[in-house]
């Protein structure tokens, strides 16, 4: 039914945009005019590709065929040479950097596809409310396969030799941590799901229980089935109610259908799954906070060992898994461990999802085999940084993890190299900072939120991230000294290597990560008093430049303190020591006459 | 439905759904009729998904044409919310992003009544787990 014969795809993204794809589209149309084809021929401008740095992208329709680095100038080549004549434009096909050769067949098409949705799967393809899509779509087929085919045992071997590894934080081996929990001897185990989600800037687990529960549900079965548990349990914020909604949907639906209850699959397995409702701590997303929580004492974590899989949930063995480690096991167990372990890097197997946020064009939720560069991910997936402004740094982990600079780019992202790097994998948040945010204020704006999420059980997170806090604000503040620098250092490796639990064992990570890597910078804050930046308000001072000032006034006007002064038609003054830098006055003048520095 | 109580029980239902339920699969069958799915998680709500929703049943409804309209999860698009995917009978799915209700109706009264593309589409950056297969 499509009205035109061939469509031509121009990317519009802001990273095409600014190497004018616009200019394209104007030419191409112009160009289609004059060969008389704007009856068969439609210009359509799209969303990002994920493949910038090959941008400007035109694809034609319906041959898929995919031209790369075009110009203005190759706009009437394009029409003359594909649409007109059929013949490909060969110097602006895509050379697969392997083979040499040039792409031109439209069944190689996925090569500019950096992203391979696994734990994805079924977001944004299924009705999460509707069990029947999620069945159509290979639901449930995994748990009635281990249930009718296999034993637990043969089910731990293929989840070992897939290699995969927790996605909450750890990266604890999956299989393995099944296999500890199927060893113990109890009468009652216990399935947990850790949905807690608390890395500011983090939303993967809420996205799959929105998009997906049943998913979940199903691999907390087979986690059953494994370790010997009758009874799941999902612990889960408060603050996510669409998420909590269509979970218990879901728990409704594969109950009415015998996929979770007694006797599932006409065996002798038996498994049901409750909800359990977290107030949003950041440290109950800690599993042995986590558990406590649940038994409805104080969210405080308890020390390790035991470890859940021995004595977790009322003292049983339990076994605690992450949302995204979950959504895994379905997939693997369908397609094999050999598939799962041939995406991914040699010890981190399969693909991570990133919550992509800060000042990248493209803010979304990605999956990427592990492997991927960062640059790859924020520059390619991401769209590169806003506005056109300069790379500074990336924070993956959260407040746990720490900040990757430049260098750090092309390094393939895995559990391993992240940790090398002086970062973390931890949940999967990535937030991307450009030239104006400041290394100081960054690290700062984190330990805010660990000192607000400590649960204060023991000294040095309570005390000394206070501490740490308070010696940066001190530093923002323009009062900090060298000294402080050597405190921040010290005082950050005590609270690593004394704190209880990993979220004070964690806590000092992105200030010394950002002392690591901007050390210039604190060192401009607490010598020169400066912010390079220009972040740190107590460092900046509004200046009135006094040639271009015509002295008329307004500034002095709109101060809210009267901090400004001045005769008319005479140049005014900044009373510095009064100035609460709001910028009003820099706001209003209408001559450019005031600057900050 | 009963209860499920075998595996060959949930294979002949999973056969049964995927012919029934209008699904990816059954592209190209003519008597297929006009899918929307929009995407409904907290950040499209957020964004408006659930205004877009009602104006799209409305307006399909105003203009008797033959629909099923349903919910989905999150595509990844976050930067481009509300999004929703289309897919005429027999054709490749198509997914626009930041559509409003204006966005709606140009894509209702474009092309899904009249085939024709309009700007804004959203182009699919990531291989699903069958495309990865097919390497
Ligand atoms: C302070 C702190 C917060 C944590 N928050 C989470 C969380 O929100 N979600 C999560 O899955 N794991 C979180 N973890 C990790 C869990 O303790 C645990 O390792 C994980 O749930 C195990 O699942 P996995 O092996 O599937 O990753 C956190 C750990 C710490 C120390
Ligand atoms: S490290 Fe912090 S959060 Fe963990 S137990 Fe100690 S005080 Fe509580």
């Amino acid at each position: 039914m499509t009205k035109f014969k061939n469509q031509v795809l121009v990317c519009a993204g802001t990273g095409c945009r600014a190497s004018q794809s616009e200019n394209i589209v104007q030419n191409l149309i112009r160009s289609i005019d004059e060969n008389g084809l704007e009856d068969e021929v439609q210009v359509v401008r799209t969303g990002c590709f994920g493949f910038c740095e090959k941008g400007p992208i035109v694809k034609m329709m319906p041959d898929n065929t995919f031209y790369v680095h075009v110009s203005p100038d190759d706009a009437s080549e394009l029409v003359s040479e594909h649409l007109v004549k059929g013949r490909k434009v060969d110097r602006l096909l895509y050379t697969d950097p392997e083979t040499h050769k040039k792409i031109t067949d439209s069944k190689h098409m996925g090569f500019y596809k950096k992203q391979i949705r696994i734990a994805l799967r079924n977001c944004g393809f299924v009705n999460p409310e509707d069990i029947d899509e999620y069945i159509a779509h290979d639901g449930y087929q995994a748990l009635g396969k281990i249930l009718s085919e296999m034993t637990p045992e043969e089910v731990i071997d293929i989840l070992k030799k897939s290699g995969l590894r927790g996605r909450g934080g750890g990266g604890f081996p999956t299989g393995l941590k099944w296999e500890l929990t199927r060893k113990v001897e109890a009468d009652q185990k216990y399935v947990v799901c850790n949905a807690d989600e608390g890395d500011p800037g983090a939303f993967m687990d809420r996205s799959i229980l929105e998009g997906d529960p049943h998913t979940v549900l199903e691999a907390m079965a087979i986690n059953g089935y494994c370790t010997g548990a009758s009874k799941g349990l999902i612990y889960i914020r408060a603050e996510y109610p669409l998420a909590i909604e269509r979970l218990k949907i879901a728990i409704d639906q594969a109950r009415e259908y015998g996929l979770l209850g007694e006797n599932i699959f006409g065996t002798d397995f038996s498994f049901d799954i409750e909800l359990r409702y977290g107030a949003g701590a950041f440290v109950c997303g800690e599993e042995t906070a986590l558990i406590h929580s649940m038994e409805g004492l104080r969210g405080e974590p308890t020390v390790k060992p035991p470890f859940p899989s021995k004595s977790g949930y009322k003292g049983k063995p339990t076994n605690v898994n992450n949302v995204e480690t979950y959504a895994n096991v379905p997939v693997i167990i369908l397609k094999g461990a050999d598939w799962f372990a041939s995406i991914g890097t040699e010890k981190s197997k399969g693909t991570k999802v990133f919550a992509l946020a800060g000042k990248v064009n493209n803010v979304g939720l990605i999956e990427v085999p592990m492997g991927t560069t960062l640059r790859e991910v924020i520059f390619d997936i991401g769209g590169g940084i806003k506005g056109g402004k300069k790379f500074k740094a990336v924070q993956t982990g959260g407040p746990s993890g720490g900040c990757l600079t430049e260098k750090h780019l092309d390094i393939p992202i895995d559990y391993d190299n992240l940790i090398a790097s002086g970062s973390m994998m931890g949940s999967g948040g990535m937030i991307v900072m450009d030239e104006d945010d400041c290394m100081v204020s960054v690290a700062k704006f984190y330990l805010d939120f660990t000192v607000e999420e400590s649960c204060g059980k023991c000294a040095p997170c309570r005390i000394g991230n206070k501490r740490l806090y308070e010696i940066l604000d001190t530093i923002t503040q323009g009062k900090g000294t060298e000294e402080d620098l050597f405190k921040l250092r010290n005082l950050g490796n005590v609270i690593k290597d004394t704190s209880l639990c990993g979220l004070g064992q964690t806590s000092p990570n992105p200030v010394l990560s950002t002392m690591e890597n901007f050390y210039d910078e604190y060192l401009a804050h607490v010598k020169d008093h400066k912010c390079p930046s220009g972040q740190c308000k107590a460092l900046m001072q509004y200046i009135i430049n006094a040639d271009a000032c015509v002295g008329c006034t307004l500034c002095a006007r709109v101060c809210p303190v009267d901090a400004i002064s001045g005769e008319k038609k005479m140049p005014h003054e900044i009373d510095q020591d009064v100035c609460i830098k709001c910028g009003a006055c820099m706001e209003k003048c209408k001559f450019g006459a005031i600057f900050i520095q | 439905m009963g209860k499920v109580k075998s595996l060959s029980d949930l294979k002949k239902m999973r056969e049964e759904l995927q012919s029934k339920i209008t699904l990816r699969e059954k592209r190209g069958h003519p008597e297929e009729m006009v899918q929307v799915k929009v995407a409904m998680a907290t950040c499209s709500i957020a964004s408006g998904a659930k205004e877009t929703m009602d104006y799209i049943v409305n307006e399909l409804d105003n203009r008797a044409i033959d629909a099923v309209v349903t919910h989905t999860g999150c595509m990844g698009f976050c930067y481009a919310e509300p999004t929703i995917e289309v897919i005429l009978p027999g054709e490749e799915p198509v997914i626009f992003g930041y559509v409003d209700t204006k966005k709606a109706q140009e894509i209702i009264e474009k092309y899904i009544q009249g085939g024709e593309l309009v700007d804004g589409i959203i182009p699919v950056t990531y291989e699903t787990i069958d495309d990865h297969n097919k390497e």
